[in-house]
């Protein structure tokens, strides 16, 4: 059962929203269908990102993906400590494997992403 | 078939097991209309007769001339411990070292070349290879577009025309890549134009990703480099130096004045000119510019058991991973070369390249003073290496008559680069350590008897 | 392979001591680089080790005994096409004539390696059926980019320069998707069909205004010959694209089916894998490119021509103007492509179609030993390779291909090619090619059946592979997470030197 209090897209990004900021990263399943996380590739603070649109990209020994971002915003900080530690993806990536911090512009994007039950759903037939 | 083990009961056998009479049943898929026309070609050439046809066609060439000709490729001596090596079948025949536990060999000789050149450019990492030094210079260019997000380079005529023009060809639509004019007269004549590339960079609405000039350049002469590096970095453009390994036992290496980036062509370092590769691309660049170089890196890690072992490296970037987002679609690197390079580099190790280098310098400047006594000039005055250009009147014609005698006077600048007119005299000559004092006379004196009587123009 | 004897061995490095080596390069006078100014010069000398001949030649032959090769083993590597590497063609591309010749000697001196390289040109154009060849791209994805370059200039000289498309089975080489965006394309990729071949209907709905060119695999990268492929192309020239086929697999048509003849605009071949110049452990090859007449004006400059009076010449500079220009420095591979033609001579026309069926039946011949065992997803028979696949032995034991692969090591082979194409779960695609002897072949598949066995008994044994390399499986996280790319004077925290 994934965390409860985050929302997640149909490409395994997961988001928690406290008041307009919202964070975001991986789930475990994404982490581990990648396997090691070696990179990842994180826009600068200050670029847009536009939900559903690709922001980035993770990069594990054998596969890469990018990363979609479930809500629209401007970027205000990225994980500092994903360039030298980018395994914390695998090992907690929903607390420190977090990606970056997003302004949230619109609250209501977050009515188009799953609630955790039905991400459990997605993985599971997945 | 020369080759294939299979006899006819080797055959039958296992058509026995697949149930069939016939090889030609496996190609029933093949739609009747689509089948192949017969195959017209010569027939079959036992390895007897082939060898000696072989002999006979290179028989046909002609490497007996005395030759200054150099132009991106040069005569060196290699030991002939570099080629006797590289006959190991373990090395030539092993695959790509995708499998790293049975492919330590191949991988340790990689991560060697790669450290064994990141000395020589003084640069923190080299690639495992390009294919030749043109399209390593095009990816050097492609990769500072990639890091700046800018889409304009300059690249200076002093680079070789073969590198500026596979550059274009790379940079076709959707990037620009402008040519550096160079000086015309004077001391710096035939260097890179500093005032007009400060011009160029200072262009409004038009920021420049990367500045490419070659040290020394296409004529053979030193370029300022530091100075160029510093005018590209001043208008936040990446430096990129185009550079000739031998010379780096003795000129300032990239890392020396600043360069970003380092392309060239590793031939020199023990690979025969074989009419035109296969070659050694190489590439380096700055630490902070690692996840921008395309093609195989080879890294250094360990195993299960803790045993030092090597790997090839940081992967997702490469084209079987990242597919339509790969930096490049290269799917090779020239492992054999690297490891002729490697090898060449060991054996006659830092002072013996120094000395190969230095040989090249005495030797040219012994051409230079010998054509000099029968009235035969440099073009330019800047400082060269072991090449520089003379000028010839009737240039082609007497590039002609030079080979009816027997030498091979460099290169018809005419023909290779037909829209510099101050060129258009000019023959590219070049001296190596293989040079030798008589190959240097035999040239002094045939041109001087050509040029002492008149001579026409050949017709092309 | 035999396990005792490979020792891992010190970096080149290590093994050097200040003052040994010399004896090759003469002494130059002392005043050589006087006349070079002081701020050109180099300051600091470069690190490079100091080694005696005997030391080098020793690193290097010990390392060479860490290496898997042809000439040591069996490579089923599917896609790969490792057959044996004649050694005639080492002893031709040495012959002095050809290897001393510089590749800006003017024409009159070249006329043995240029009449080489248009009999090259005019095999290749025969085997392929196209009607001209280039020489000159590096490697088969420099092929690639030619031949995508090529299709460019074409329909831009048509002003239908809007073509932004390329259409790509997801079942391609990776190569082909960066290829078109190096062209500046945008790859869309058509799902194959549930039989492994090209979904025509869904390539019919791709094809459009847009689309610039496909890129097509013959046979697929599953081993399977596209029975349709007549369709498709008639279908890719109704919507004004032009079709490239990737060479890669020509090995199990040669005589049987020419692309040019059947319709294809533009292939390149991968003389590395068909015409058996060597790999060289990741290096060099050269990808030759075919075109018939609707891409002709666009081969990249310089052309071999040939003059009425039989002799040999390379095309000027700008001779001609509908040129793409050039991918590279002179001509070609000239040494890799001197390799193949002693190859192609050797075999003739016989002797090439021979190469294929025997590799066709090679490969149909290891598939049909394997069925029962491994998962075959497209069981009917297949051209020179196929795909077999774990998927129901991972379902079982939790074993996975990866592991099996390994495994494979311990037994004395290279794996195979594993996890590609990628719309198969858990494969691997095997290639036996012509020249191994139904005796290998058979151990071969006797190790894998005896491997699919230990998946049940003693699967920690598969898990755990290779045991007897001179390796074991590498922690390539920590190589990319923290790459060290270059060696260093080991400062005490590295793995250090093997004894």
């Amino acid at each position: 059962m994934v965390p409860t209090d985050l929302r997640y897209t149909n490409d395994h990004e997961w988001v928690r929203v406290v008041g307009d900021e919202a964070t975001i990263g991986i789930t475990a399943y994404a982490a581990d269908q990648l396997g090691d996380i070696v990179f990842v590739d994180l826009p600068d603070v200050g670029r847009s990102v536009e939900q559903s649109a690709a922001f980035g990209v993770v990069e594990s020994v054998k596969a890469v993906s990018d990363l979609f971002a479930p809500v629209s915003g401007e970027v205000t900080e990225t994980n500092p400590d994903l360039g030298r530690n980018p395994e914390l993806v695998n090992s907690d990536p929903y607390g420190a494997g977090w990606m970056v911090r997003v302004r949230l512009g619109d609250a209501a994007q977050l009515d188009a992403l799953l609630d955790p039950d039905a991400y459990d759903a997605l993985i599971a037939a997945g | 078939m020369p080759y294939g083990p299979h006899t006819a009961d080797d055959r039958e056998r296992m058509l026995g097991a697949l149930g069939l009479t016939s090889v030609d049943q496996l190609f029933e898929d093949i739609p009747v209309a689509l089948r192949a026309s017969r195959l017209d070609l010569p027939d079959p050439e036992p390895e007897l007769e082939l060898a000696a046809r072989l002999t006979g066609l290179a028989a046909r060439n002609r490497t007996d001339l005395a030759s200054f000709l150099g132009a991106g490729v040069y005569r060196h001596w290699s030991p002939p411990a570099v080629d006797q090596l590289l006959l190991r079948g373990e090395w030539y025949t092993a695959y790509t070292p995708y499998q790293p536990e049975v492919s330590q060999g191949t991988l340790q000789s990689i991560y060697e070349y790669e450290s064994l050149l990141a000395e020589l450019v003084d640069l923190d990492v080299v690639s495992a290879s390009h294919y030749d030094g043109a399209t390593a210079t095009a990816e050097a260019a492609l990769m500072t577009c990639r890091a700046t997000r800018r889409e304009r380079v300059l690249i200076s005529r002093g680079v070789h025309p073969h590198y500026r023009e596979t550059t274009r060809t790379y940079f076709e639509g959707g990037l620009d890549l402008e040519e550096i004019p160079l000086v015309a007269d004077g001391e710096a004549a035939g260097t890179t134009d500093l005032a007009a590339l400060e011009r160029m960079l200072a262009e409004p609405g038009r920021p420049v990703a990367g500045v490419i000039a070659a040290q020394p350049d296409f004529c053979g002469l030193l370029e300022p480099m530091p100075e160029i590096g510093r005018l590209a970095h001043a208008a936040g453009a990446l430096f990129v130096a185009v550079v000739e390994p031998v010379s780096l036992a003795v000129l300032a290496p990239p890392g020396a004045y600043g360069a970003d980036i380092a392309a060239g062509e590793g031939q020199p370092l023990g690979i025969a000119p074989q009419y035109g590769g296969p070659y050694l691309g190489i590439l380096a660049a700055t630490d902070a510019l690692v996840r921008q170089i395309p093609g195989r890196l080879v890294g250094l890690t360990s195993d299960l058991d803790g045993k030092r072992a090597f790997v090839m490296t940081m992967r997702a970037r490469e084209q079987d991973i990242r597919r339509d987002k790969a930096a490049s679609n290269i799917c090779t690197n020239q492992a054999l070369l690297a490891l002729a390079a490697a090898i060449y580099l060991a054996t006659v190790g830092p002072h013996g390249l120094r000395d190969v280098a230095a040989l090249g310098a005495a030797r040219a400047a012994e051409l230079e003073a010998a054509l000099a006594a029968v009235g035969v000039d440099r073009l330019h005055r800047g400082p060269y290496l072991n090449e520089f250009v003379i000028r010839v009147p009737a240039a082609r014609a007497v590039h002609r008559r030079l080979l009816d005698a027997g030498v091979l006077a460099g290169l018809v600048l005419a023909d290779a680069e037909p829209d510099d007119p101050s060129l258009a005299e000019g023959l590219l000559v070049c001296a190596t350590e293989v040079t030798t004092s008589d190959e240097i006379a035999r040239f002094a004196r045939a041109i001087g008897a050509i040029l002492g009587a008149p001579v026409a123009e050949v017709a092309r | 392979m035999s396990v005792t004897g490979e020792r891992l061995q010190p970096t080149i490095f290590e093994l050097g001591r200040h003052g040994r080596g010399g004896g090759k390069i003469p002494h130059p006078p002392a005043d050589a680089l006087e006349r070079i100014p002081a701020d050109a010069r180099r300051a600091v000398p470069a690190a490079l080790p100091e080694l005696n001949e005997a030391d080098v030649v020793r690193h290097y032959v010990n390392l060479s005994q860490l290496n898997y090769a042809v000439d040591t083993g069996f490579y089923p590597l599917g896609s790969c096409t490792m057959k044996f590497n004649p050694k005639l063609n080492e002893w031709a591309a040495r012959l002095p004539g050809f290897a001393d010749l510089h590749p800006l000697a003017p024409d009159e001196v070249a006329q043995g390696t240029l009449q080489l390289l248009w009999e090259l040109e005019r095999a290749l154009a025969e085997i392929s059926g196209m009607r001209a060849v280039t020489l000159q791209p590096a490697a088969g994805a420099q092929g690639e980019l030619t031949g995508i370059l090529m299709i460019r200039a074409h329909h831009r000289a048509r002003g239908e320069g809007a073509r932004d498309e390329v259409l790509v089975p997801d079942s391609s080489h990776g190569t082909n998707p960066a290829t078109a965006s190096m062209a500046g394309y945008r790859t869309i990729t058509i799902p194959s069909a549930a039989d492994g071949g090209v979904d025509i209907d869904a390539f019919r709905a791709a094809l459009g205004p847009r689309t610039a060119a496909v890129m097509i695999t013959n046979p697929s990268t599953l081993g399977l010959f596209e029975a349709r492929i007549g369709e498709l192309l008639e279908a890719v020239h109704a919507a004004g694209a032009l079709a490239y086929m990737d060479g890669a697999n020509l090995n199990a048509i040669l005589g049987h089916f020419k692309p040019g003849e059947a319709g294809f605009d533009v292939m390149h071949f991968n003389v590395h894998k068909t015409f058996s110049t060597p790999h060289g452990g990741g290096g060099p090859g050269a990808g030759p490119v075919g075109v018939g007449d609707t891409l002709l004006p666009y081969l990249p400059e310089p052309r071999v021509l040939r003059g009425d009076d039989g002799s040999f010449h390379l095309e000027r500079t700008g001779e001609r103007s509908t040129s793409i220009g050039r991918l590279r420095s002179f001509v070609g591979n000239t040494g890799v492509l001197i390799r193949a033609y002693a190859y192609i001579r050797a075999h003739g026309a016989s002797g090439l179609r021979e190469v294929s069926d025997d590799a066709v039946l090679a490969a149909n011949y290891l598939k049909h030993r394997l069925s029962g065992t491994y998962d075959i997803p497209y069981d009917r028979a297949c051209k020179h390779e196929f795909v077999a696949s774990a998927a129901t032995i991972k379902k079982q034991t939790g074993v996975r291909t990866l592991d099996i692969a390994k495994r494979l090591i311990d037994y004395g082979y290279h794996p195979p090619t594993i996890y590609f194409p990628l719309i198969v779960d858990e494969g691997m695609l095997i290639e036996p090619t012509e020249t191994e002897s139904v005796e290998t072949l058979d151990a071969f598949a006797d190790a894998l059946i005896a491997i699919a066995a230990e998946t049940t008994t003693t699967p920690e044994l598969v898990t755990g592979a290779p045991h007897s390399a001179p390796v074991r499986r590498l922690d390539e996280a920590t190589a990319a997470r923290q790459p060290n790319l270059r060696w260093r004077p080991m400062s005490g925290a590295e793995t250090p030197c093997p004894d």
